[in-house]
């Protein structure tokens, strides 16, 4: 057990928690936020995406000895009042069924933009291939992604 | 636990709309909490749950309540799970109002048979069953407003109308809003059946429309609530390590490594089942550690030392019992259904195919595993889950702690995904054990290993078809053979057939005109535990005949589309009865309300042939295939095209789904789960569970593959049939047809037929 500062959605949390607990853990379990979601724990389903800086991060596999300094991002800060370009756009095309998938799915297409601010079909395919849909939304999630890309 | 039978589809009581309407008595008002702020309350009495619930006069399952704010509150009882259901039905209600969606509010159900009747919400029948009495609530009310309205004005009831959430007289000019009527309406008597008027079709708002799903906001901004999302103060996470092998039971375990672990509090052995037959209510045997937190407890299972006694399934190979299956259906089986003067068809040598089919099992693979919080305190018991079956959940835990049901309350969460799956209780009733005994709250939590080692999986099964021609090229007979490990197995090893209702899944409803058919089915055992999954047996036996009909078109030279409009004749109502030895399911609806109709399945085939070019592609060179198949009384025709990559990866630019469900009631939803539907198709498709020595092979999503983004089709277009005929679900019925019309398009390309899934691509 160790202590560990860390900074999640502009806030610093303070957790005394072993040094190998995934980040996931410390946000759900310690932290208190949900948003982020439990799927595989293995990086196979991007369902517990979050944002190191401006990194797309399986939460899931990064053990909190390795966040450091660096500012963690969940879709609890994503925006204040949920009103971030692509969760109007996942809004707009009605993306969600279950909807369990959906903040890990829109928190990667948030760090893809940030990094492609004009993605190609293409690149959203393979940039959104980590992140698995059981339900079948992976036509509207492309989309939503293509609507607040630069040039649409 | 009861003997009652849980298979929604194949133990429903008749669905008869035997709804009646009652304001509740002053004392069922009070037990509303929140619901009754005040203002008109309507409840429904449903008798849709069964015969032997025909003579309880209240069973209540939807309420209705508008406050003087204006707010419609309306409960939803069905489980939300990606359909849309939870937005759909109250929708129904609230256009029948006339009430501003604005406006409308709604809250989930706790799981109560007496309150709500059925809540099992399964088997794609939550529209068919709940679409008039949605509409009968809503008018009712609707009735009362208007009356109240027209005293208040002295004016006729039939010159006032509903709309946005106020009453209007439209001659006068005058309007009051919901809110300002409602301690007048509530004081009115309900009006009788012969009173209650439904609105003409043309006159709906929401029905028939793209309706936003209620939970978007709240789910796009993560402040959704599943499962695991629901912390109770003090509460202690439990990871189970279960039987690897169904069947097996504990010898001793050691605890002293997970003990260890920082947060760890306790390891506590479950009974759970014992042998085979492990029952489809109980858990596994297995041993929980709980901990203080999810990594903890995932840990301390990790560390756990079980010494199992394996039992009897620890030989269990599926590639073997696959062997086996297929070779039994060289022999004669159990006759199903029989038309015509059967004959065995090797006299027609040379002018008939003989095909086998293969298909393995499926676990659900919810992206959500499974996950339930208990607390129980004071012979109480309060429970959280993402259950499409919150009544199963509540009696089941309720016999595990031996507790009046009354002591037993179940709130649902939503559901991430269920398939079919979170129907099943058993994960409730391990936190309600451990709750128990530990007099905390605890929360279940399933690893992603855990859901695909002890998931209730879809059947593995082998058909075999032979089919003939006669003298002028035409079908003559058909003779098809299939054997699966049956559901019912999962309770009782003596079941070896597959029950009339898992065979009237897609095999005994065979809709086509053939002179000579006969159904087998075989013998199997369960050596895991079955369940149902998305469409259940229709998967395999959609694959195996629009498959082996594709393979007869090409035979006789004539176009697939063709041959099936050809084969279902002319436009009438099929009959089944005189040729099925069993009992014809169908659904669980009578059978004169819900018929077989070949006109409306030519419908769908033609339209989903001219909307996808159909002749045009096939005289391009396209590689396109088709299917049809009709399952939970909704009408679909389905169209896959594909083709290669310059990497020489399999690419799907496009599917066409023709579907005639009646009204489409949320044309959204209904778009989104055949888009949906085509994409969890195609990782049925090419993904499978195995066992060896009785373990399931594959770990995690590494081994059970779900299709990801570049691999989904491109394109899915979704026609639906305009109708006003009833609505039928569209949850399932998405899933059968595309595996086959896939298949039939990928032997367009390489000019290879699929006998075997998972297709290997
Ligand atoms: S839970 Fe982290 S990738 Fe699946
Ligand atoms: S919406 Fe259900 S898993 Fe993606």
């Amino acid at each position: 057990m160790k202590n560990y500062t860390i900074q999640v959605n502009g806030k610093s949390h303070e957790v005394n928690v072993p040094e190998d607990m995934p980040l996931l853990w410390v946000l759900r379990d310690i932290i208190g936020l949900k948003g982020t979601k439990y799927g595989c724990g293995q990086s196979l389903c991007g369902a517990c995406t979050v944002h190191l800086n401006d990194e797309a991060v399986r939460s899931c596999t990064l053990p909190i000895s390795s966040v450091g300094e660096k500012e963690v991002t969940t879709i609890e800060g994503l925006s204040e009042n949920g009103d971030h370009p692509l969760q109007e756009a996942w809004t707009a095309y009605i993306v969600p069924q279950c909807g369990y998938c959906q903040t890990g799915q829109i928190m990667n297409a948030a760090a893809l933009l940030k990094k492609n601010p004009d993605p190609k079909e293409e690149e959203i395919e393979q940039g959104m291939a980590g992140n698995l849909c059981r339900c079948g939304t992976y036509n509207r999630i492309k989309s939503a992604i293509l609507s607040v890309s630069k040039s649409s | 636990m009861n003997n009652r039978q849980h298979i929604p589809f194949i133990n429903k009581a008749i669905n008869k709309d035997r709804s009646t309407l009652f304001k509740p008595s002053r004392r069922e008002f009070l037990k509303l909490g929140s619901l009754a702020t005040g203002g008109l309350l309507i409840g429904i009495n449903l008798k849709c749950s069964g015969p032997s619930k025909d003579t309880e006069t209240f069973a209540p399952n939807v309420y209705l309540s508008i406050g003087k704010d204006n707010t419609v509150t309306i409960v939803a009882h069905r489980s939300e799970m990606g359909t849309g259901i939870r937005t759909t039905l109250p929708m129904v209600l609230a256009d029948e109002l006339g009430a501003d969606w604005k406006n409308v509010k709604i809250e989930q159900a706790v799981g109560d048979e007496e309150k709500y009747g059925d809540q099992n919400t399964d088997g794609s029948y939550s529209i068919r069953m709940f679409y008039d009495p949605m509409r009968k609530a809503g008018a009712t009310a609707r009735h009362m407003l208007l009356k109240a309205a027209s005293k208040q004005w002295d004016v006729k009831v039939e010159e006032c109308e509903t709309k946005d959430g106020a009453v209007i007289h439209s001659s006068s000019g005058n309007q009051a809003t919901f809110g300002e009527l409602v301690e007048e309406a509530s004081k009115l008597d309900l009006p009788s059946e012969g009173e209650i008027k439904f609105k003409p079709f043309a006159e709906y708002k929401l029905i028939g429309k793209d309706i936003p799903i209620y939970d978007l906001k709240a789910i796009v901004m993560g402040k959704a609530t599943f499962g695991a999302d629901v912390s109770l103060p003090d509460m202690l996470v439990a990871v189970i390590g279960r039987s690897p092998v169904v069947g097996a039971s504990i010898k001793g375990f050691d605890k002293s490594k997970a003990m260890e672990i920082p947060g760890v509090k306790e390891v506590l052995q479950i009974d759970g089942s014992e042998g085979v037959a492990p029952g489809l209510d109980k858990p596994l045997p297995g041993v929980a550690v709980l901990a203080t937190n999810t990594w903890a407890a995932i840990k301390g299972r990790d560390a756990l030392e079980i010494d199992w006694d394996l039992g009897e399934n620890q030989q269990f190979d599926s590639d073997g019992q696959l062997t086996e299956m297929l070779e039994s259906t060289r022999g004669e089986g159990k006759t199903r259904r029989e038309r015509g003067n059967f004959a065995p068809v090797n006299l027609m040598q040379g002018n008939s195919l003989d095909k086998t089919y293969l298909a393995p099992f499926y676990a659900h693979g919810t992206i959500e595993p499974p996950a339930a919080i208990a607390n129980y305190a004071d012979g109480k018991l309060e429970l959280w889950a993402p259950t499409q079956h919150p009544q199963w959940a509540r009696e089941a835990a309720a016999t595990a702690l031996d507790l009046p049901i009354e002591n037993v309350k179940v709130n649902v969460t939503l559901l991430g995904g269920g398939f079919g799956r979170k129907s099943k209780p058993d994960f409730v009733v391990e936190a309600a054990l451990l709750s128990k005994a530990m007099g905390k709250p605890v929360r279940v939590q399933w690893t992603r290993e855990d859901d695909l080692h002890h998931d209730f999986y879809h059947s593995h099964s082998a058909q075999r078809i032979q089919a003939s021609l006669d003298g002028s090229g035409k079908i003559y007979s058909w003779n098809h053979h299939t054997v699966f490990p049956a559901i019912g197995a999962t309770s009782n090893p003596d079941e070896l057939h597959p029950s009339d209702g898992e065979m009237g899944l897609g095999a005994l409803d065979f809709p086509y005109d053939i002179p000579h058919i006969r159904l087998e089915s075989h013998e199997s055992k369960a050596h895991t535990r079955i369940g149902w999954l998305r469409s259940v047996s229709n998967i395999h036996h959609a694959f195996a005949i629009c498959c082996m009909l594709d393979e007869m078109a090409e035979k006789r030279g004539i176009d697939p589309i063709a041959q099936v409009l050809e084969l279902l004749g002319d436009d009438q109502t099929l009959s089944f009865e005189e040729e099925v030895s069993g009992d014809f399911g169908n659904y669980g609806e009578p059978y004169d309300k819900f018929p077989w109709e070949t006109g409306r399945m030519k419908n769908v085939v033609r339209k989903v042939a001219e909307a996808s070019g159909w002749q045009n592609a096939k005289r391009e060179g396209k590689y396109i295939g088709f299917a049809a198949h009709k399952s939970f009384l909704t009408y679909v025709a389905c169209t896959v095209t594909v083709e290669k990559d310059s990497k020489g990866n399999l690419i799907i630019p496009e599917v066409h789904y023709a579907v005639d469900c009646g009204i489409a009631v949320n044309t959204d939803r209904v778009r989104s789960q055949f888009e949906g539907g085509a994409q969890f198709a195609l990782s049925l498709a090419t993904s499978a569970i195995t066992f060896k020595d009785g373990k399931v092979q594959e770990n995690n999503f590494s081994e059970y593959k779900i299709i990801r983004m570049p691999q989904a089709p491109k394109k899915t277009h979704v026609h639906i049939i305009e109708s006003q005929e009833k609505p039928t679900g569209v949850g399932e019925p998405p899933v059968p047809p595309f595996i086959p019309a896939l298949c039939n398009a990928l032997y367009q390309m390489t000019g290879k037929r699929i006998y075997e899934l998972p297709i290997k691509v």
